[in-house]
């Protein structure tokens, strides 16, 4: 474990959360979780578990990424919060 | 302040982000509006579930759980450790250390229960958000107050 990685890696998490669930456009709120996601890869690769970063890679950011956007695309792209 | 910073916060600052990312989630959940922001939060508390368990198996120092020699081990163990119980001679020279290449890698059983997890969560991802396209089919909105206020008419009209 490197521990300034480790802490940058952890704020921008933080602040990739926040604004993810904070912005009132759902696709942009989209693709701010596939940033979070991939994030979220490099901490675990970091952390030497890089099977389960490839995975986050492409189950966890790719795909729900894209099962948010369908949503979003066949719904509406405004949300009231 | 300093104190609880220093003795508490430092040691283990990436639980308490953890928690911080799993309560955001959580926050999502009880104050979103937006169905789709609630699904979320929940998909983040889910990952800070699966960072806190990812984190209990890293050691210092130690790399990627990968088996490098497994023969050149097992022989040098036999050599180094005699059969049997017998104690050994206090003037003995003692026997050579051997390392375990076990203790020169992250503990992988938490990565793999943590696999099966996220692929779980992306299926169930999946299925909350087909739901909420079907609300949105039948009610025509995400938004949680409309929702609640078109199910009530829903009911005072039957």
């Amino acid at each position: 474990m490197i521990l300034s990685f480790d802490i940058i890696i952890l704020i921008f998490l933080i602040v990739a959360a926040v604004i993810a669930l904070n912005v009132k456009d759902l696709l942009s709120s989209a693709m701010i979780y596939g940033i979070y996601g991939f994030l979220i890869c490099l901490l675990w690769a970091e952390m030497g578990a890089v099977d389960v970063a490839f995975t986050e890679a492409t189950v966890g950011a790719g795909v729900s990424t894209v099962l948010f956007i369908a949503t979003i695309l066949n719904t509406r792209r405004r949300s009231s919060d | 302040m300093v104190d609880f910073l220093l003795n508490t916060v430092k040691p283990h600052f990436n639980f308490w982000v953890y928690v911080i990312l799993m309560m955001i989630g959580l926050w999502s959940l009880i104050a979103k509006n937006n169905l789709i922001k609630k699904m979320m939060g929940l998909a983040i508390f889910q990952t800070a579930i699966i960072l806190f368990y990812v984190s209990l198996g890293v050691k210092d120092g130690a790399t990627i759980p990968v088996l490098e020699s497994y023969g050149d081990y097992a022989e040098k163990a036999e050599k180094a450790e005699p059969a049997g119980p017998e104690v050994a001679p206090p003037d003995a020279t003692p026997a050579p250390v051997v390392v375990n290449p076990a203790d020169t890698y992250a503990n992988p059983v938490p990565h793999v229960l943590m696999l099966t997890a996220i692929v779980v969560g992306v299926a169930t991802l999946g299925v909350a958000l087909a739901l909420c396209e079907m609300i949105y089919k039948e009610f025509d909105t995400l938004e949680e107050d409309e929702l609640l206020r078109k199910i009530k008419a829903l009911h005072d009209d039957a």
